[in-house]
């Protein structure tokens, strides 16, 4: 045990040597380490920052929510099908209320998309959220100042509004929206609430810290017509585990509604969130295998630089190998002695790389979502040990099973 | 009793589809503290038999025995421990490690026998003060004479207290002066009981020994005691 103890620390002092001794060479051959390491660390990192970003995205669509659409969110049929369902309406969200009874919240919603002034400070193509007092529970907002709007301004389309924390940011860069008066298109609408910051940039326009949310009757009032556009209706189910019951139900009701026969197939989609997951997971897969295997390609070419500086160095050093062999050092004490060697070199590269990547997400953060995990540091840490030893095992090898008789007599 | 033992030892060589007899037919006795030198021509077998006296390579066939254990029988592991253990290699290119100073050169096998950095220091520079070199401890090797390597290559072969001291062709890269202080360091090492042998092509440097074998076409041609002994002039400050 102590033997191997010794030979391990020799073998690091011998390696050690070596680098020093070309220096110029052991650092070139580190860079190819260096950039692999780097590359792959910067790529997970970012990795796991689309990922974490995404699913707080769509974490903040509510894991228990259901989105009865006249569109499907994800859906293999022709697109002029769905173009052709009949819209879902008021009265329908009405029967569907009166019908429901497992669902915690149930709210219609509407969009249109405008331009929101306030004096000559403007936020153009404004995601616009129509719905009744019911909605907020069908959410899980957080309000920095104000409160959702009520039931009678809702029932009275009243001209309120509730802003997102980005618009309100953009609005209002200095001072509070509250009670404030904002023109949505051509309307006057107060300002009673403003969220605090939801969600995540990834989603765009349906994260709802770039919307504003406002009575549905208003929509139908000044914006579009209730003919033309169709109501999605949320269901908050009472639980996450309720979800699949709470569909069932939501299905039955809405074929009855809409009076479909038994064999006619449904003219609705109900999304959830699982849909989006399941669809955001197929992207993002795609992306991190893509992006791990050019990455994994540079660190691949790194070890074969590696794995060139190895052969040369054990070529160079044939007489040095016989001598060692000759005063004592068996096959395995060779073979550990270059492994140490090429190990230490892809180590240092790879520590040296962990902490430009570390850096370089640091200052990426400022415009990409990227996420440094302590895992990935242990992993890029055992890779480049990994590298070491992979690339370094053939050329040490070679030296480990030459002759010494041979080895000794070569010029 | 007889450190080496070598019966009816051949070697063979595969050289393309071409067998090369180096050795055919060679039987040697060395007992402890001899001086031999072993002599011949160049394709005489003498460098491979060195090889297998250095146990640095195996017979084709006979009987080696090296302290009572067979050799030929022997894995590359238990060749390892042998050469560390029992044999010092003196070689005519010195083979120092050009960045390491004369202390590490002669650390060296006892680093692959695990004895510990303390001692191995230890015994490192009391050796290097018996060959004479007390003062050029941390020197490289590019900063030491032709002399000076080839007494830290001794240094080397003495520290582990090995049965046999096997030099191939010691003085061939210095000058004669230089190589008559070595053979006096040779001299000296065999006085104080070591078994040295010797390997070289150049008879007055094999008159320095007590009997020399000489080899001819893989077998031996003349195993002789010298009778006239050359005895260097010069002294080789060992202490």
């Amino acid at each position: 045990m102590s033997s191997i103890f010794l030979e391990l620390s020799e073998g690091l002092s011998i390696a050690w040597r070596a680098i020093r001794a070309n220096k110029i060479r052991a650092a070139l051959t580190m860079l190819g380490i260096i950039i692999g390491v780097t590359a792959v660390v910067l790529m997970s990192t970012a990795i796991k920052g689309i990922d974490n970003s995404l699913k707080n995205g769509v974490s903040a669509l509510g894991s228990d929510v259901l989105y009865i659409d006249k569109y499907a969110w994800f859906s293999n049929q022709e697109w002029w099908r769905i173009r052709n369902r009949r819209n879902i309406d008021m009265e329908d969200y009405h029967r569907f209320k009166d019908l429901a009874k497992l669902p915690l919240a149930i709210a219609p919603v509407t969009n249109s998309v405008q331009t929101i002034k306030i004096g000559d400070r403007k936020v153009e193509n404004v995601f616009l959220t129509g719905s009744n007092s019911d909605y907020v529970k069908t959410t899980n907002f957080d309000f920095a100042s104000g409160r959702f709007y009520s039931e009678i301004e809702a029932n009275g389309s009243r001209n309120v509004v509730v802003l997102g924390s980005e618009i309100s940011n953009k609005l209002f860069p200095r001072s509070d929206a509250l009670d404030k008066t904002i023109k949505i298109g051509p309307v006057n609408f107060k300002v009673v609430g403003v969220l605090t910051e939801q969600g995540s940039t990834m989603l765009g326009a349906f994260n709802p810290d770039n919307q504003v949310f406002v009575p549905i009757g208003t929509i139908f009032k000044s914006f579009v017509s209730r003919h033309f556009n169709s109501v999605t209706i949320n269901v908050r189910a009472a639980s996450p585990e309720k979800l699949d019951d709470t569909k069932a139900e939501a299905e039955g009701i809405m074929r009855k509604i809409r009076g479909l026969a038994h064999n006619q197939p449904n003219d609705f989609t109900i999304n959830q969130q699982e849909g989006l997951t399941s669809f955001l997971d197929s992207i993002t897969i795609v992306i991190k295998i893509a992006g791990l295997f050019i990455t994994g390609l540079s660190l691949f070419v790194g070890a074969i630089g590696i794995m060139n500086i190895m052969f040369v160095s054990v070529k160079e050093r044939t007489r040095e190998i016989g001598l060692r062999k000759a005063i004592g050092a068996t096959r395995r004490t060779i073979l550990t002695q270059f492994l140490l060697e090429s190990s230490v070199i892809c180590l240092i590269g790879g520590i040296i790389g962990l902490i430009i990547a570390i850096l370089l997400s640091f200052m990426l953060n400022q415009f990409f979502p990227t996420s440094v995990q302590y895992d990935v540091v242990i992993i890029a840490i055992l890779i480049s040990l990994l590298t070491g030893i992979v690339s370094g095992l053939a050329p040490a090898y070679t030296a480990a099973k030459m002759d010494p008789v041979d080895a000794l007599r070569y010029e | 009793m007889n450190i080496i033992n070598i019966e009816h030892i051949a070697k063979v060589y595969q050289v393309g589809t071409e067998e090369v007899h180096a050795l055919r037919d060679v039987s040697l006795k060395i007992d402890k503290n001899e001086y031999v030198a072993i002599m011949g021509p160049s394709g005489s077998g003498k460098s491979t038999l060195m090889n297998m006296l250095g146990c640095l390579d195996t017979p084709t066939s006979g009987i080696y025995d090296f302290k009572g254990s067979s050799v030929s029988e022997m894995t590359d592991n238990e060749l390892a421990r042998i050469r560390n253990k029992e044999i010092g290699f003196v070689f005519q290119t010195f083979n120092l490690l050009a960045r390491s100073d004369a202390v590490h050169n002669v650390e060296l096998p006892l680093i692959y026998a695990g004895v510990s950095s303390s001692e191995r220091k230890e015994r490192a520079k009391q050796t290097l003060i018996d060959v004479g070199l007390g003062d050029r401890m941390h020197h490289k090797p590019n900063e030491l004479s032709g002399g000076q390597r080839q007494r830290v290559a001794i240094a080397r072969a003495l520290v582990t207290n090995p049965a046999i001291i096997l030099a191939d062709e010691p003085t061939g890269n210095l000058d004669s002066k230089t190589g008559e202080e070595i053979m006096a360091l040779f001299l000296e090492i065999h006085e104080k009981g070591n078994t040295v042998i010797l390997v070289t092509h150049e008879e007055y440097i094999a008159e320095h020994a007590l009997r020399i074998l000489r080899l001819k076409d893989g077998l031996v041609e003349k195993d002789e005691v010298v009778e006239k002994r050359y005895i260097p002039k010069t002294k080789a400050s060992f202490t």
